[in-house]
Formats: structure tokens, sequence, C-alpha cells
């Protein structure tokens, strides 16, 4: 097991560092493509807007290496917030194109007159309706994981929706399809729930 | 459903940890990462962390001190003090702290706001604004630099202007009721929030468990801060740090809707 933390110049590496040490996994910080190949998991995490982190990692020199790895070698990626937006196709947040992994767009949040909503979507929700097959959020119907963002996905195939939170609507929390899986929430600064997602990740083959 | 976040605020002075009453009389409460190891057994919510000699002493955060802090830490980290510039936010936040706290440069350097969320995005960018009355007209306005200075501006057309430049969060704190174990001023809580659509999190008075749930029953989901509650305890107010179990959390902090 050696899990890369994929370093592009945005998002809070450490923090995924300290969280698998928890859970006593060795973990490296790559930024570099061989780094990548070396990894049996990934996680691309993400912090800001949608397009300044496709300018991050389009530039980082990482993206022929990460798509031969994701799309190709099917290793299990685990995209975190922005992280997890930008598989998709296109955001309302910005012009560029996303990663296109998985067919969807990214939408941002509506302020509603009949429901107080604040923007952004900051704090501890819980996720519910998990497709009970699934591995990554096993028996964590109901646990509460800490939530910040403005944007939310959308995927094209509402099969591929693991999990769902309760914000304003009823939107996708996790997201995945085979090798390459999505959280909007921080797993990271989730507390024993959060160490539970990265746990589960990891016995993803 | 979100319900409202309840997270303890712990002020540094110097290297310790200290609370203090209407922003002086600072009291010695222990060592910071000794504090920050047992609020992350008690799963709080989230951790603020605001190191109120930096600015005050024109120097940066201690970022040896608050990257052993957020190593610790399995929930959001929010810190504050000593913010001026854009390289500190990049560094804060590559040393895994979710948000920043800025208080002064929100006044004299609104331009920083607006650099800081296009850079690392306005979710991690928090301004902090100390209110106080004034003594006479008990007329509003913001203070700065451990409330020593007055802004003479309202607190809401400040958070206004600040949420426009790109800010995602205002934390408002009440110099008048800091410390005093008086309950939180709801007449100032309700004029700020009300037709607000942005994250705010409140600080300054809390009095009990039962205060906090006063609060977010009445303007939840909501960010509810306090220092003393957590970190005294009994009427000779001796260091016992707590904060409530899950149950009693969820209690407290859930909004009806």
């Amino acid at each position: 097991m050696n899990v890369g933390i994929i370093n592009y110049g945005i998002g809070n590496v450490s923090a995924f560092k300290y969280a698998f040490k928890k859970l006593n996994c060795e973990t490296h910080i790559v930024d570099k493509p061989e780094q990548i190949s070396n990894s049996t998991h990934l996680i691309l995490p993400g912090v800001g807007s949608f397009d300044y982190a496709m300018e991050l990692i389009n530039q980082s020199g990482l993206m022929n290496s990460i798509s031969e790895n994701v799309l190709l070698k099917k290793k299990p990626i685990l995209g975190v917030c922005v992280g997890m937006q930008i598989i998709f196709e296109i955001s309302e947040e910005g012009k560029k194109e996303g990663l296109g992994w998985i067919k969807g767009e990214v939408k941002q949040f509506q302020l509603s007159n009949t429901k107080k909503i604040n923007i952004p979507h900051m704090g501890w929700n819980t996720i519910k309706n998990i497709e009970s097959e699934n591995k990554l959020c096993k028996n964590l119907d109901g646990h509460e994981f800490y939530f910040l963002h403005s944007y939310y996905c959308v995927p094209e195939n509402n099969d591929l929706i693991i999990s769902t939170t309760e914000y304003g609507s009823e939107i996708c929390a996790v997201v995945q399809k085979n090798n390459i899986s999505g959280c909007q929430f921080h797993p990271e600064k989730s507390h024993d729930s959060g160490l539970k997602v990265l746990s589960n990740f990891l016995e993803i083959q | 459903m979100l319900r409202s976040r309840l997270s303890p605020c712990l002020l540094i002075n110097d290297g310790a940890l200290v609370k203090s009453i209407n922003f002086s009389n600072y009291k010695y409460v222990g060592d910071p990462l000794n504090a920050v190891r047992i609020f992350n057994e008690l799963y709080v919510d989230e951790i603020i962390i605001l190191d109120i000699s930096a600015s005050k002493n024109n120097r940066k955060p201690d970022f040896d001190l608050i990257s052993n802090i957020s190593s610790q830490c399995r929930m959001p980290l929010c810190y504050g003090g000593g913010i001026n510039d854009l390289d500190t936010i990049k560094k804060l936040i590559s040393l895994g702290v979710e948000k920043v706290s800025i208080g002064k440069s929100s006044f004299d350097n609104p331009e920083l706001i607006k650099k800081a969320s296009k850079l690392v995005g306005s979710q991690s960018i928090v301004c902090c604004l100390d209110i106080a009355r004034s003594r006479f007209s008990r007329k509003l306005s913001c203070r700065f630099l451990n409330g020593k200075k007055d802004s003479r501006k309202h607190p809401l057309l400040v958070a206004e202007e600040l949420i426009n430049l790109g800010a995602g969060e205002i934390l408002f704190q009440s110099i008048d009721n800091d410390g005093k174990k008086c309950g939180y001023d709801q007449k100032l809580i309700r004029s700020l929030t009300e037709n607000t659509n942005y994250p705010v999190t409140v600080l300054g008075g809390a009095s009990s468990y039962e205060n906090i749930k006063e609060i977010s029953d009445n303007f939840g989901p909501i960010g509810i801060s306090a220092g003393s509650i957590f970190v005294f305890q009994g009427i000779h107010s001796a260091v016992l740090i707590n904060y409530p179990d899950a149950f009693e959390k969820k209690r407290l902090t859930t909004v009806k809707i």
C-alpha cells in the first residue's frame, strides 16, 4: 500500500498526511510523474476555485501520469471537495474544461426565498441514502461530515451517486465510477467518520 | 440537515493560552498544544485559535506552533493573528489551516481579502470583527488591534463590504460580553444576521450550554463559538477543558425547521 497525495499546488495536502498517519498508513506527497506511478492509491485534494485548480493541475506536468494511472491502470483515486468537482466535465464556477472522468456538471447553490440557506454550505452535515453495496461509505449512513463548498456535483448518470446530503435540496455527497471516487465533504477533517472513509478507500483494489 | 457549528475559541498570548475579560485581564489557562489535543479527543466541530500578541507586536504567526497544532487537528482549524500578506496566508493553508481569520487587515488593507479569496478561495477567508458599543451613544462600531482602535464603522456595513470583496465567513465578536459569561448579546446577533446570507460565527458572552442552545434555536444554523465556558468550570472558574458529548451536542445544535 502506497498512498500518493497529489500535490499540484493547491489543497491541504498535510491534513491528508496526518489523517493517514492516524490509520498507520504510509503516504507520500507526490509532485513528480514517477511518484504517481509508484502509488497504489491516489488522493486528489483541492480548495479554491474550479478554474484555478484546473489551471494548476494542467501546469503541474503531472496530467499525463495521472491519466495513465487512473484511466489505463485503473488505480483507485479519491477526489476531495474541489478535487471531486474537477473530475466532472464543466462547472458553473468557471470557464475551463474539467477532467471529464465522470460525465456531468458542477452547479452553484441557489439562494432560495423559502428556505434560509447560507452560501457557502459550511459545517457538519449528515450523509444518507447510501448505496447498500458500496464499500467507500459502508456503515456510514447518518454520520456527520464537514462540508465547505459553494458548488455541488450533478452527475449525468444518477446511479453513480453513492450518497447524498441535504442542503436546500438533496445533493450528491459521494460519487463513484469504477476506480474513480469523489467526496464533497472533507474526510481528512471529519473526525472518526472521515477516517473510516479513508480506510474504506484503502480497501478498494 | 446542517446543524449549528460549536467551536471553542482559544487565545494565545506570547505562546501561552489565555482567556480575557472585555479584551483585557488575561488569565493564564495552559499550554495551547495540550488544549488542542484534549479538544480533539472531545470531537469538537471546529477550533478557532487567535494569537492576540502577533499584530500588536508586529510579528508574523508562530508557524512552528501552528504546524504542531494543525497536525493534531482532525477537525477544521481556523487561525487568526498577524496575518497581513498573501504569503502568510499561503503558508498557513499549506500548514493545514482550513481558514484564516483576518482582523486588522480587514480595515487597513481590504485589498488583501480580495486577493486572498482569489488565491485560496472564499471558503478559507474569515474576517474577524470585534464589536463594541460606545460608552455614551451606545452606537455599535468595529474595533481592531485587540479592541484598542475604533474604526467608527458599523459592523454590518463592514461585513457586507468584506463579503463583497470575497470573504467567506464573518466572525462577530462582542467585546462588551467577552469573558463575562452573561449570555450572548442576542439583540446584537439579531441585527447582524437578520438579512444576511453568508456564514456567520458569533462569539462573546456564552453563559452555559443552554445559552448555546438558545442561540442555535433562534438563529441557527449558525456558527457558535465560546471561550470561557469551554475552559473554565465551577464558581471559582477552575481551568477544566470541557465540551458537550455527541448526544448533548446534537441536542444543543440541531436546528428545527
